[in-house]
């Protein structure tokens, strides 16, 4: 099968009123991948999947599937299939009720409607639940009702909102495992709006990070978390450090009164540096002379699979020195040492 | 339900007061009415204490029987109706933008305002020769002169349903507000247009609230004698018209007690019959 679902979405805008909810968003997303919507609440990423389900209409802009322009079908002829974040399970009709309801209303027969529903059990793993009521399954249970209610149809795109937010942390992240190889399995594209970077750390080929109805970056997960855009990807993914500087010539920049090498650097402009608290260090002595600040031990965190150092350097926040407990350097609250920001950690990102 | 609490004392205590006042403000006129449809009517007079079953022979008397018949078939009618109009209207109500939303609910629920012989005569005048909807229509060239609609069988089912239609929607309403909104989503995403949503997926979810709101209006319509008095031909007389007729005119409680009561029993047998069937087919699907 070669791979269907392929979207292309064209200087979309979304308004209520006065709120933009969906600000401009132009976007190419490969067909066959898991692609992530990750932002803040009210970014504006669950008004865009439902744009893309067409359970909305844009104010302005289209919606190309697979090269054709979609963005007058009304939802029930766009051949999506959609996981809602209420789950929104029919409670009038049993677990196969509910699987099978697009192919019964579609006048497919009985038995092949029956069959499908068995397979498609058996795909989430629920055989044997078939006669079961809605009202009497867990949550786990119900989510995965859902996912192959959504799925019966073969649909050419898979839509999750928030899917697995009514879930406790541990069941969450099993199904995030399970519904990322369920999705690998299928070669099914599908589109996930979350808020949690973790989820789509986990899951997604591709991360779209929104913010204030515009899309903020695209990329994959650890693209975006190694070289994020701006200070507000680099912050809402992982936990980063903020270095505010003015850049002094070539491949330099000032933050404070200490000199720092950072490649790709010019001019003389307010720069922002992110880097990850994995990659800075801690240094106790005397402060290097470049990529360097002295600061104050305010607290050691230490998880036993992780540490982290809390260090007071004069800047708005603490800096965060994060590593592995091996690579620990034996330090005490109130103690003076200085944090080392290797030149390729540090990434100029968008004030 | 097993873990619920246990009611305390106080609970009951609380209770006692409601249960009270039921007892002796509905279940002793109830018992009253009882007792008096076995009184011995005095010609002329009023009535005496007595064990007879005069009333009672002549309620079961072909005629009071089939219009006890009539009448429930024209209030069973008239909920298969205002269920017809109403739950579409409030489900399309609920979907609204809010200030349409509103001024349309408090436009309905203004109805409630009129009395009984408002309505009754209002629509009298409007199903009337002399100015009633057929002079539009032969002023706009339909029709060639006006005609009176009433008195007849559809003038009384139209006003029925009107007096009826804002607690039909009222008792619809809660429930289809609270409808999730994703449901009937999902539902489309799923190849199903708006119509085949709302038929295959709204009308089965809220089908006990459809119920409820069909029962609503068969036992309000029951009780209702004006309406088919003004509305109607002797024909078309509800039961609720001779009760009202024979209390208040001819003075004979005992055999208004006892065609009361034979709509009390046959309305509580509809409403039971429908709600077993009701259960029945939902445990079934």
């Amino acid at each position: 099968m070669t791979a269907r679902g392929g979207l292309r979405l064209e200087g979309l805008v979304k308004r209520f009123g006065e709120v933009v909810a969906v600000d401009g968003v132009d976007l190419e997303l490969p067909a066959g991948q898991l692609i992530s919507f990750l932002g803040p609440s009210g970014c504006g990423k669950t008004t865009l999947l439902r744009l893309i389900a067409g359970l909305e209409r844009p104010t302005a802009g289209r919606v190309h599937l697979d090269g054709e322009d979609i963005t007058d079908r009304p939802p029930h002829t766009r051949d999506i299939g959609m996981v809602f974040q209420s789950l929104a399970l029919f409670p009038h009709l049993t677990v196969a009720g509910n699987i099978g309801y697009g192919l019964r209303i579609r006048g497919v027969p009985r038995d092949r409607v029956e069959a499908r529903v068995r397979e498609l059990l058996d795909l989430v793993s629920l055989s044997g639940l078939a006669d079961r009521r809605i009202q009497q399954l867990s949550g786990g249970q119900r989510q995965r009702v859902a996912t192959a209610r959504a799925l019966a149809l073969e649909p050419r795109l898979f839509l999750l909102d928030e899917p697995l937010s009514a879930l406790d942390a541990n069941l969450r992240e099993q199904l995030q495992v399970e519904l990322r190889l369920l999705q690998q399995k299928l070669g099914i594209t599908t589109i996930m709006v979350t808020h949690d970077q973790r989820e789509a750390m986990t899951m997604s080929d591709l991360v779209v990070v929104m913010r204030a109805g515009r899309v903020e970056q695209v990329g994959e997960p650890l693209e975006v978390y190694r070289r994020p855009a701006s200070a507000f990807v680099a912050s809402f993914i992982g936990t980063t450090n903020l270095l505010r500087g003015r850049a002094a010539g070539r491949d330099l920049v000032r933050v404070g009164d200490r000199t720092f090498e950072v490649a790709g650097v010019d001019g003389d402009g307010e720069v922002v540096l992110s880097v990850r608290p994995e990659e800075a260090q801690l240094v106790v002595g005397a402060t290097p002379d470049r990529n360097a600040l002295p600061g104050t031990v305010v607290f050691v965190r230490d998880l036993g699979e992780m540490f982290e150092c809390y260090v007071d350097c004069g800047l708005d926040e603490h800096v965060i020195v994060a590593g592995s407990p091996r690579e620990r350097v034996a330090v005490g609250q109130g103690q003076r040492v200085a944090v080392a920001f290797p030149a390729r950690a540090c990434v100029v990102v968008r004030p | 339900m097993s873990d619920r609490p246990r009611p305390t004392r106080g609970a009951y205590a609380v209770l006692a007061f409601p249960v009270a006042m039921l007892s002796i403000f509905f279940l002793s006129p109830f018992l009253i009415m009882l007792a008096a449809s076995f009184y011995r009517r005095i010609e002329g007079g009023f009535y005496e204490p007595a064990f007879v079953l005069d009333s009672w022979r002549r309620v079961f008397s072909d005629v009071f029987l089939e219009r006890a018949g009539f009448s429930i078939w024209i209030s069973l009618l008239a909920g298969a109706v205002c269920i017809a109009v109403a739950f579409p209207f409030t489900y399309f109500l609920t979907r609204m933008r809010r200030r349409p939303h509103v001024a349309l609910l408090v436009l309905v629920l203004s109805a409630l305002s009129l009395s009984e012989v408002i309505v009754g005569f209002a629509w009298s005048v409007l199903l009337g020769r002399a100015a009633g909807i057929s002079n539009i229509l032969v002023w706009l060239g339909v029709m060639d002169e006006p005609v009176a609609y009433q008195p007849g069988f559809v003038a009384v089912l139209l006003g029925l349903c009107y007096i009826a239609f804002p607690y039909c929607v009222l008792t619809l309403y809660p429930q289809l507000s609270r409808l999730d909104r994703e449901v009937t989503e999902a539902a489309q995403t799923l190849g199903a247009s708006p119509w085949r949503t709302f038929r295959t997926v709204v009308v089965p979810i809220m089908r006990p609230t459809i119920v409820a709101g069909f029962l609503l209006v068969f036992v309000f319509t029951l009780g209702s004698y004006l309406i088919a008095a003004i509305l109607g031909r002797p024909e078309h007389w509800t039961l609720s018209v001779f009760i009202s007729d024979q209390a208040s005119f001819n003075a004979n409680v005992p055999f208004a007690s006892a065609m009361a009561l034979l709509l009390t029993v046959a309305s509580l047998a509809v409403v039971g019959l429908v709600t077993v069937v009701e259960s029945r087919t939902r445990r079934a699907t």
